[in-house]
This record gives structure tokens, C-alpha cells and sequence, in this order.
């Protein structure tokens, strides 16, 4: 049905503009259609230039009067905090320059639309203006590199300080592992070559090596927060990326090495919940969910906000449904849970 | 390299070759049949291809799940009930992208172009070897037919994106599209660059060797400068694409581990070990990312030039524009990193690569703001060309500001691989590349076919209705990207977060189609132009540059006497003596064959 609306549609805008055309063309016999432009077709495409303009501006205003909402939450990192004004900053900086070009662009294309009789100016260089407008680029992009650069090395400084929880994050076709260090917080090494289904040693842990015994290998990422979380990323098949959008987070996941990415979380989920920007976000998407219920669509449950993994690198046929849960917590929930855990060792199969 | 001009064929261009139909429309060695032989197989039929693909896949991304009859029509098994299968929603985003960035844009818009216009406009009888020339299209031909064949085997087309990553790419047991289907894919690529070293070498030898006499360097036209730095670029970086395509055809046929590493695939470890998926990264990206300046650089040419004749007006800060393209071209070549910042290369690398690609701003803003300058105080003419044009510019700004976001190492962190870099690269490449494409398509129409001018009317119907939906597709969607969604996803109805997105998914779609619907338009018109188009005058823009003065009427060797000789630069439009006469009289331009006039002062540019 959609599909038969589409079409017409489609086949009534084409008749429209057919006949648009048409219109067009037979207004302007007596003007001898020779394919150059007229004073006429200059005057209302200059006109239509004008309008463009105001149209790019709308566009924008209605964009963001619309769609800001539906964008990312605060920051729920550390680092976040930073990342989210560098890219308020950057984006000052487009929209002033954006307003600004784009003005004079369709201005001039206003103003200076062509009359028969009408001379040109013959300017053809200034060494002064080009070297302003050479100039200001330059200097503004330093301060953004500086800046970027600033912060670039500071997230993507992965140490041992402050004692961070070792995390592995394993990468497979459609879904994803997450592995603790456990007691020593320590991770047992690892190779795809060692993995043993039939055994449940799923990511191909040593047992030769006394770290693996006690690390626990779980399906939901539970983090304490305000401690740093040290990621190592596997991947066992294809490339793959863990993206924690709400973490201003994501490293690739690469068969054949090891990836790193470094946060501290902020903000647990039970305060994210109620931060009011979540909380008016959920009531809209419930609001959604609720009329697609009525409908009998499946997937159409209320919705509780939740931190999310997702796999935001194309990684086969479900990528577009390779998620995993996180869960920020405070310190107490988040060891009461690590320790209800089974360890690698409990959870193996002995070796016959 | 002085600029004396090329006597060749000056005297033995008279006899005639007896024409057959093979030799005059197939297997033609002259340029001019060649740029329109590029034009309808690059542009009309693959750009039709790849433009119906993105309808199909963005139909989907709108209503997610739905049934639609157009799909079961076109994609049969891969639609069982209408419902599209993830697997070719995979493939369509993949084969959009390639035979868009690939097959129209580059092939199609520097193929045109190229050899349309560096031999009328240097003064040349044609390019340095019409046959190279000849076997350049007809391999561009077989990779062409082979792509569209991968359409049809039975497993689907290639299907782990344009950028075709390893290990996806490499093994068929991790989806069915890296069967045959990739296979045919690299051997299509294969030829393809075959095809595009072909072309690009001969674009440079005809640029260096065969200027007419007078044509000096800084007298060329923006547009040949253009073609000849991206045929520049093209030859340096598309071999490394032909590496990694061939060392991936041997990871994938003959059990290599040039990027392959510790595999553990449907239950069985592979023998992979010891390549890497970065080093295909790396060596993917070290053409793709001059990939994106060869497509760009042509149209921003085109407009530099189509801008300056309608606005009678000589181009603003002609030398800093060269200086642009070049600075551009050089930069292109070490900035590929950027598409890696969290590939895991070393985060030191992304240091670097956000300091090269933050540069690159700088002669891509010198050149908007010369742009923009030209128009002030002209006598804009708006022709179709010209608003396209005008159109390039705003999309170019638009996309490219949008840049510095993405080629900031910190920001790209999280809006890397979400719709933000598709709306991004769709305005600044794609669209921006378009524009210039359609602007040269309206402007040397009667230049390609006989004199016959394009229906203006219908022109500015396309112009206007693609402007619109261009921005209505493409701005709403850099908030779809800063939500946090992810691209080439098959739906987004696993997450709820973006649930809310749905409406804006619905918007973009819409316009998509009637955007489409627009270049059905100027298929019509450029058809129908063809055969029933009015004839123009021989120089109907007024244009000051040698093509011009050749006849309408397609001769082999291009002019029927000797060789016009130049006397000026391109761009003397409106050029008048200290007392406000024009230098001509009553001619706003002076053609380049005319010679400097007494008192006429030598401007040095």
C-alpha cells in the first residue's frame, strides 16, 4: 500500500514538473527560447537566490528547533565533559562562518544578477584580502588543533595510574563478551587458538596462565563509577568497533591485536534516568512505542533508558543489532554483583 | 616545458580516414566521442544505477520492515514478500557507494571533462594518444559491465561497504556477499584503475606537451589546471589501491595473510596469521582519501570556470587559486589518517593526521572566499550552469565546514562511522562534485553535441527542485549522526534511543525521491537536447577561452585551418582601458586568440 502511494506520488510530482515546464515554455514563445539566459531569468533567479538563502537559515533553525532534542544526553565521562565543549566551540565557530559565507554567497547572487547593458568590474586580484582571508583560517584552525590535540592525548593516554579496572571487551559476529580481570584484576592471555566450545572456554582463554583462572566472562558491562576503566578489545572474526556513545567512546575492535580506549564513567544509570533530558526523551519514545502497541507492531514494549555498546563498524548481517548493556553503578552495587559472578575456572568444563 | 605551441598535424590533419560506424561511435580514438562515450556509460547509466540504489536502501531506513512491491520487483529473492533482506540492504549501501564515488563521479566527471576540454581548450588536435585514450574507455567499459554483472550472482553483490575492510571483505563465510561477488568486485576495480592510469597519464602528457603556441601555464584555463592535478594525483595514489586490491584477491584465492590474523569463524580457527586489517586501512585510504580530491577538484574547476564566464568577470585571485590546487593536492596525499583515528593505529599517528587535515582547510577557505568575490560586482548571466555553480559553492561550505569536526582527532571519536560523516561527505563530495558536474554538462552541451543548446526552463526546474531536497536529505541527517546512529545499519528499530529518529528518517527519504525525481528531468532534457535542441550560436556564453572558436560541427583535428594561437590569459571579461572602454568595443570578453591591443596594459596575474 505505502508502495503504491509512493509511486503515485512519485509519478504526480513528475507529471507536476512536466507540466511545470510546459508552462514554463509556452509563456516564453514569443521570448524565443535560444537556451541563454534573459534579463527575465535573471531577475527571478536572482529573486530565487535571495529566497535560497532564507530557506538554508530555516532549514538550520528548524533543525535545530526540532532535532536538538533528540541528539546525546550530557556527557556520562570524565573526558566526556571536554570532548562535548570542544565540539560546542567547533561548532560556534561553523555556523558563524556558515551564516556568514553563505549570506554573501546568495546575496551577491541577489544583488549582482545580470542586466543587459550592465558592466562588470574587472578585479581580478588583491594581495590584501587574499592574505586576510588566508590569514584567519589559519589562526583560528591553530587554536582548534591546539586544543584538539590537547585533549586527543590525554584520552588516548592509557595508563596504569589510579588504578583502573582492566576490562576486555570480545568482539564476534553478532554480539559481544565482556572479560574482568577478576580478583587480580588481571587478564589470563588469550588466542582464538585455545578456543574450546565444547569446553565453554568461549574466548579462548590459557588455562596455563594462573591469571585466567579468575576472570569472569559476562554478557552485560557492569561499571563502578568514578573509578577509570582500562578496555582491551579483541575481535575474534571481522572488524568490529565498540561505540559508547553516551561515553564519548569508541576504539575499533581488530582481529589480530589488541585496542585500547580509557574512561572513567560519571554518572551511574540510576542518575541518568533522571536527568531531565533523559527523562523527557524516554516519555517521547514511550509515547512512540505506545502507538506502535496499538498498531500490533512487535519491538514496541516501554522503553527504560539504558547505556549501550553497539557495534558501529559493518560487521556482517546483524550488525545493525550487535548491542550490549552497561550498567554504571556505585561502587557497593557494582562488587556485590562482580562477586556473584562465576570465575573462568568454575565455569569451564574439566578437560577429560 | 616552454609554451611553444605543437605543430603536430598542422598539415596532415586534411586527409581523411574513411569513417565507419565502429570506428566513428565504438571503437572512436577522438576525444570529443570519447568524453560523450564517458558521459552516457559513466554518468546516465551508472549514475542511474547508483542514484535507484540509494532510493531503494533509504525506503527502507524510512520505514523500516515495510513491504514495499518495488523491492520485490528489483530484488526478487533478496525481497522475499517485499521485505528487504539485511544481506542486500548490505550490498546496495556497498555498490552505491563504489558506483557512485567511482564510476560517476570519477570516471564519469574527469572521463567527460577531461577529454572534452583539455584538448580544445590548450589547442590541441587531440589528446597525445587517441588510441591509449580509446583503450582507457573501453576498459572503463569492461569494469563497468563487470560491477553491474556482480549485481546478479546468485550469493549477491559485494556487500562489506565502498571501503571494502578485511576480514569482511576476505571471507565468504562471514557473509555471503564476499563470495563471488567481491570477486568480481576487485577484478572490476582492477580494470577500472588500469583504466583511470591509462587516461590520467595521457591527460598529463597531452596538459605538458600539446599547448597551442602562447598557451603558457598561467594562461590555462582553472579547468585544465584541474584536470591535470587530479590526473596527477590519480596517478600516484590509485597503484596503492591496485596493491591492496591484489594483495586481497591473494589473502582471499591463494591463502596469503597479508591481512588476516587470528581467526575463529563458524566454529573453526583459520590458518590466518600474522597480516592486519590496519595495513588494508592504510593502504586503502592512502587513495581514498585523493580518491575524494580527484572527484572534487574537476568540478571545483568547472565552476571556477563556468563562475567566471557568467559572471563576466574574471575569476578572482587566479594564481591563489592554482596555488589552492595544488596546496590541496599536495595535502590530499598525507591525510588519509583521518579515516583512521580509531582504527588502533598508534594514537600518535592521529596527532599528526589531524594537523595535516586541519591544514587542508586553509586552500579549500581561500578558494570559497575567491568564489564568493567573483560574483561581487559581476554581471551574473544565471544561466543553469551558473546556478549550479553558485549551488556548488553553498554545498561545498555546508559539507565542508562540517570537516573540521571530523578531521579532529578528539571530535571524530564520537561521530566516527555515524550518519554525521554520511552527511558530511554527501554535501561536500558528493553533491558539491554533482553540481559541478551538471554545471559542466549545461555549459558545454553544445559543445559536445553539434551546437544544440540544453532547455533552460527544464534546467532551472532541475536546479531548484535539487537544490532544496539536497539540503532537506543532508542537513537533518548531521543531527541523525550526533544522536549516535551508527551508518549502514539495516534498521534502528534494535535500539530505542532512536526510536525518536524515525520521523527524520521519513523526511530525508521523502526528499530523496522527489530529488530523484528531479534528475529525471534532466535526463529528458539532455535527451531530448540531443536530437531536438535549439542550435545556439557558436560561442552562445560569450566565452573567452579556445574551445569556442572551434566549429559546431565535429571534425577530427578539432579546428578546420591551423591551430588558433593565444595571446592572453582566460579570464578577460569586462577588461577595459583607464577611460572605461571596453577593450573590444562593444564585447564584454576578449577572446585568448585575440592579441593585446595597443594601450592595452598586461595585467600580471
Amino acid at each position: 500500500m505505502t508502495a503504491l502511494l509512493t509511486l503515485t506520488v512519485l509519478v504526480l510530482v513528475a507529471i507536476a514538473i512536466w507540466q511545470m515546464a510546459k508552462i514554463f515554455e509556452l509563456s516564453q514563445l514569443k521570448a524565443e527560447n535560444t537556451g541563454v539566459a534573459t534579463d527575465k531569468d535573471n531577475k527571478y533567479n536572482g529573486y530565487l537566490m535571495f529566497g535560497f538563502l532564507f530557506f538554508i537559515y530555516g532549514i538550520t533553525i528548524f533543525s535545530f528547533v526540532k532535532y536538538s532534542k533528540v541528539l546525546l544526553p550530557e556527557a556520562s565521562s570524565e573526558h566526556g565533559g571536554g570532548y562535548d565543549q570542544l565540539m560546542w566551540v567547533s561548532f560556534a565557530i561553523i555556523f558563524f562562518v556558515q551564516t556568514i559565507t553563505q549570506f554573501l554567497l546568495h546575496y551577491f547572487a541577489y544583488k549582482y544578477r545580470g542586466e543587459k547593458g550592465k558592466k562588470a568590474l574587472f578585479f581580478a586580484d588583491n594581495d590584501r584580502l587574499e592574505f586576510i582571508w588566508t590569514i584567519i583560517p589559519v589562526i583560528v584552525l591553530a587554536g582548534l588543533i591546539l586544543w584538539g590535540l590537547y585533549t586527543w592525548t590525554n584520552i588516548m593516554d592509557i595508563n596504569d595510574e589510579d588504578d583502573p579496572l582492566i576490562v576486555e571487551l570480545y568482539a564476534q559476529q553478532f554480539n559481544w563478551t565482556a572479560r574482568y580481570g577478576g580478583e587480580d584484576n588481571v587478564l589470563g592471555d588469550a588466542s582464538v587458538r585455545l578456543i574450546d566450545i565444547d569446553r565453554a572456554n568461549v574466548l579462548g582463554l590459557d588455562e596455563a596462565d594462573p591469571n585466567s583462572a579468575d576472570d569472569v566472562i559476562v554478557k552485560e558491562l557492569h561499571l563502578p563509577v568514578g573509578r577509570k576503566v582500562n578496555f582491551m578489545m579483541r575481535s575474534q572474526d571481522v572488524l568490529h568497533s565498540a561505540y559508547m556513545p553516551h561515553f564519548r567512546a569508541q576504539m575499533n575492535c581488530v582481529p589480530g591485536m589488541i585496542t585500547q580506549f580509557s574512561f572513567t564513567p560519571t554518572i551511574t544509570t540510576e542518575e541518568m534516568r533522571l536527568n531531565p533530558d533523559v527523562v523527557d526523551k524516554v516519555k517521547r519514545t514511550n509515547a512512540i512505542r505506545a502507538k506502535w502497541a496499538a498498531e500490533g507492531r512487535p519491538n514496541s514494549e516501554p522503553w527504560e533508558f539504558d547505556y549501550v555498546l553497539i557495534c558501529n563498524k559493518i560487521c556482517g548481517k546483524s550488525h545493525y543489532n550487535m548491542q550490549m548493556k552497561i550498567i554504571v553503578e556505585t561502587e557497593e552495587e557494582y562488587n556485590k554483583w562482580i562477586a556473584e559472578q562465576a570465575t573462568f575456572k568454575e565455569m569451564i568444563a574439566p578437560a577429560e | 616545458m616552454s609554451a611553444t605551441g605543437h605543430e603536430h598535424g598542422h598539415e596532415d590533419h586534411g586527409h581523411h580516414h574513411k569513417e565507419t560506424f565502429v570506428t566513428k561511435y565504438i571503437f572512436s580514438q577522438d576525444h570529443k566521442m570519447i568524453a560523450k562515450q564517458y558521459l552516457i556509460t559513466g554518468v546516465l547509466i551508472m549514475g542511474f544505477i547508483g542514484i535507484a540504489m540509494s532510493l531503494l536502501f533509504r525506503m527502507q531506513l524510512a520505514w523500516p520492515g515495510e513491504s514495499f512491491s518495488v523491492f520485490e520487483a528489483f530484488l526478487g529473492k533478496w525481497a522475499p514478500d517485499g521485505v528487504m533482506d539485511a544481506d542486500i540492504y548490505l550490498g546496495l549501501v556497498t555498490m552505491h557507494g563504489t558506483i557512485m564515488v567511482f564510476f560517476v563521479l570519477t570516471a564519469g566527471l574527469s572521463g567527460t571533462f577531461s577529454n572534452l576540454l583539455i584538448p580544445l581548450q590548450i589547442g590541441a588536435r587531440d589528446m597525445a594518444s587517441g588510441f591509449l585514450n580509446m583503450l582507457s574507455f573501453w576498459m572503463f567499459f569492461l569494469s563497468a559491465v563487470i560491477m553491474v554483472i556482480s549485481l546478479f550472482v546468485e550469493a549477491g553483490p559485494a556487500a562489506a561497504g565502498w571501503t571494502i575492510y578485511p576480514p569482511l571483505s576476505a571471507l565468504p563465510m562471514a557473509q555471503p556477499g564476499s563470495g563471488a561477488g567481491m570477486t568480481l568486485w576487485l577484478v572490476s576495480m582492477a580494470i577500472f584503475i588500469a583504466s583511470s592510469l591509462l587516461g590520467s597519464l595521457n591527460y598529463i602528457v597531452t596538459v605538458l606537451n600539446l599547448r597551442t603556441k602562447g598557451m603558457s601555464m598561467t594562461r590555462l584555463p582553472l579547468t585544465i589546471w584541474a584536470f591535470f592535478v587530479t590526473a596527477v594525483i590519480g596517478v600516484i595514489s590509485f597503484p596503492v589501491l591496485l596493491s591492496a586490491a591484489l594483495l586481497l584477491i591473494m589473502d582471499r584465492s591463494f591463502g596469503t595473510s597479508f591481512f588476516l590474523s587470528d581467526i575463529f569463524i563458524q566454529g573453526e580457527v583459520l590458518h590466518y596469521q600474522g597480516g592486519s586489517p590496519v595495513l588494508f586501512e592504510h593502504l586503502f585510504w592512502f587513495l581514498g582519501h585523493p580518491e575524494v580530491y580527484i572527484v572534487i577538484l574537476p568540478a571545483m574547476g568547472i565552476v571556477s570556470e563556468v563562475m567566471a564566464v557568467n559572471a563576466r568577470k574574471p575569476i578572482f585571485g587566479y594564481r591563489a587559486m592554482i596555488a589552492s590546487i595544488l596546496a590541496i593536492a599536495f595535502l590530499s596525499t598525507i591525510v588519509w589518517g583521518h579515516h583512521m583515528f580509531i582504527s588502533g593505529m598508534n594514537p600518535f599517528l592521529g596527532s599528526v593526521f589531524t594537523f595535516t587535515t586541519l591544514l587542508i582547510a586553509i586552500p579549500s577557505a581561500v578558494k570559497a572566499f575567491n568564489w564568493i568575490t567573483t560574483l561581487w560586482k559581476g554581471n551574473l548571466q544565471l544561466n543553469p550552469g551558473m546556478l549550479f555553480s553558485i549551488g556548488m559553492v553553498s554545498t561545498f561550505i555546508t559539507g565542508g565546514l562540517t570537516g573540521i569536526i571530523l578531521g579532529d582527532s578528539t571530535l571524530d571519536i564520537n561521530v566516527h562511522d555515524t550518519y554525521f560523516v554520511v552527511a558530511h561527505f554527501h554535501l561536500v563530495m558528493g553533491i558539491s562534485a554533482l553540481y559541478g558536474l551538471f554545471a559542466g554538462v549545461y555549459h558545454w552541451f553544445p559543445k559536445m553535441f553539434q551546437g544544440r543548446m540544453m532547455n533552460k526552463n527544464l534546467g532551472y526546474v532541475h536546479f531548484w527542485i535539487t537544490a532544496i531536497g539536497s539540503y532537506g536529505i543532508f542537513f537533518p541527517m548531521h543531527f541523525v549522526g550526533m544522536a549516535g546512529v551508527p551508518r549502514r545499519y539495516y534498521e534502528n528499530t534494535a535500539f530505542p534511543m532512536f526510536d525518536d529518529l524515525t520521523n527524520v528518517q521519513v523526511l530525508m527519504t521523502v526528499f530523496a525521491l522527489i530529488t530523484a525525481a528531479a534528475q529525471l528531468v534532466f535526463a529528458f532534457n539532455f535527451i531530448q537536447s540531443i536530437f531536438y535542441g535549439k542550435k545556439g550560436s557558436l560561442n552562445p556564453w560569450n566565452a573567452t577561452t579556445l574551445e569556442w572558436t572551434a566549429p559546431q560541427k565535429h571534425i577530427h583535428g578539432n579546428w578546420p585551418g591551423a591551430i588558433p594561437h593565444v595571446h592572453r590569459w582566460a579570464y578577460d571579461y569586462s577588461k577595459t582601458y583607464e577611460n572605461g572602454e571596453y577593450i573590444l568595443p562593444g564585447q564584454d570578453f576578449v577572446p585568448q586568440t585575440v592579441p593585446l591591443q595597443d594601450n592595452e596594459e598586461e595585467l600580471n596575474h
